[in-house]
């Protein structure tokens, strides 16, 4: 059999600085950050005070209330994304085998704000188990694509990755893998995360994970400055169209471009810091570039996974050096999370939208916060310091690495005939 | 009507969002009022919470529409 190929042709956005693809690009060229004192609890004994949430979110805009009740906010999040992603991608009557359409979601955590409130409300009750009927369909991470399934009435594949904040990334890897075999014709992929909460906050801060730079939020995500001192947790998603190339033809679909290659690997090193020579970073972008069928030198730009932890960022560095040689001198890098902050699960979903706007609209999303350099970090790089770059954009690969050593890449090419 | 049933209705209304004047005593929470089991789960431990006593299950079983809801509860809140 031969191997179909797969295109996007709908995105959806819901992130800390825009709430749609299209706010969301424009601010992420900008180089607008979306780091703010934290809203959504009461955070002022914790050690960071700051996230990156989204804003200006009226829930029942979207959803009714009596539906949106019953999803936790990372659900809720993943639908506006999708609602958005499929109204782009214009299906129209009968263009949709429902049996050959599928969901493969990304999350890392899931329901965490639901698993609080409830286990709280136990414990303030004197632990008289008193649980919601709700509360497992809502906090268990499959609820997701279970709801986005139910929603649209598609009958094909349907569950979510989970491996930390690689999650969204494996999704959109099993769903071109899938598209690719002919198991399925159309794809809803992408991640979304909602762990702006008490024990979210609370946990990655007893990590020593999160940036403390509590004077000053918008400049604390600072992958690659000498200054950084942890990543600043964001929240959203976003929702990717995946399409088999035929099928998009037939119907007259727009695309943005092509899926052309995929790369998995492990650290095998520890449960959450990275191997120190970035062994499985640089596995994971070989076999990524393998699959596609390209050179180390067809790579373009790079939208890191850079968190602006003091460890992780130097090792990927240290990755791109090492697999791509001259070539990672040529080409751009740029960590998006530097604006964004760490949508965890669903960091690689709004990190894939960037790289195929990017590949549309031909100029590289900045990486922002950059004060002093790094001696550890070669200044010959271009690491797309404080502003957009104009640039062709033919292949860009999108790198995220999770908790437990997961390492997941994705390639997008400009769509040709 | 009495203080419970207007207490009741207010549950309904909240947790299934109809209006007031869909929550009628013969109305069924799951065939009039869009509910399902979950939801009338839900409700059960709404008005246990609310009016705080404890169903048995066996008895939440019999209690499908409001009328019954407010029946149980007239006859067994102190």
């Amino acid at each position: 059999m031969s191997f179909k190929r797969v295109v996007i042709t709908g995105m959806g956005a819901l992130t800390p600085i825009g709430n749609d693809v299209s706010t969301f690009w424009k601010n992420l060229v900008a180089g607008v950050s979306g780091a703010a004192p934290i809203t959504r609890f009461d955070a002022e004994k914790f050690r960071t005070r700051f996230a990156c949430e989204v804003k200006g979110l009226d829930i029942n805009n979207y959803i009714p209330r009596q539906e949106a009740r019953k999803m936790d906010p990372f659900a809720q999040y993943a639908v506006i994304a999708a609602d958005e992603a499929m109204k782009d991608a214009g299906f129209g009557e009968d263009t949709l085998d429902l049996d050959k359409a599928g969901v493969i979601w990304g999350a890392g955590i899931g329901g965490l704000k639901t698993f609080e409130d409830e286990v709280v409300n136990f414990a303030e009750n004197g632990k008289t188990p008193r649980f919601n009927p709700f509360f497992i369909p809502k906090m268990i991470v499959d609820s997701a694509s279970g709801i986005l399934s139910i929603r649209y009435g598609f009958r094909g594949p349907n569950f979510i990755t989970v491996s930390a904040c690689a999650s969204a990334t494996n999704a959109l890897i099993d769903a071109y893998n899938y598209i690719k075999l002919g198991m399925m014709n159309v794809c809803i992929s992408g991640g979304s995360e909602a762990a702006i909460t008490n024990a979210g906050v609370g946990g990655f801060n007893a990590l020593k994970a999160l940036s403390e730079r509590n004077d000053s939020p918008e400049t604390a995500s600072r992958p690659y400055d000498k200054d950084r001192d942890g990543f600043v947790l964001g929240e959203g998603g976003a929702a990717i169209i995946l399409e088999e190339l035929d099928h998009a033809k037939a119907r007259g679909a727009k695309i943005y471009a092509e899926m052309i290659g995929v790369g998995m690997s492990s650290d095998a090193y520890h449960i959450t810091a990275p191997h120190p020579d970035g062994l499985g970073a640089q596995i994971v972008m070989k076999n990524a570039v393998e699959n596609a069928g390209l050179k180390p030198e067809d790579i373009d730009y790079i939208n890191t996974h850079g968190t602006s932890t003091p460890i992780g960022d130097p090792q990927e560095i240290k990755a791109i050096e090492k697999y791509f040689g001259e070539h990672a001198y040529k080409m751009n890098i740029s960590s998006t999370k530097s604006m964004t902050g760490h949508l965890l699960g669903g960091a690689g979903a709004i990190e894939a939208a960037a790289c195929i706007m990017a590949i549309k609209d031909q100029i590289i999303p900045p990486t922002i916060n950059h004060f002093t350099d790094d001696p550890d970090i070669n200044p010959a790089l271009n690491l797309t310091f404080n502003e957009a770059q104009k640039r062709t954009v033919n292949i860009a690969l999108s790198n995220t690495f999770g908790f437990g050593g997961h390492n997941a890449s994705v390639i997008f090419k400009k769509y040709e005939d | 009507m009495s203080a419970i049933s207007e207490r009741v209705k207010q549950i309904i209304v909240e947790k299934l969002g109809v209006e007031e004047s869909e929550v009628t005593p013969e109305a069924n929470f799951q065939n009039d009022l869009g509910a399902d089991s979950l939801d009338t789960v839900e409700l059960i431990m709404e008005f246990e919470k609310e009016f705080n006593l404890s169903i048995p299950d066996d008895q939440a079983e019999n209690i499908g529409t409001v009328g019954q809801a407010v029946a149980y509860l007239e006859e067994n809140v102190k």
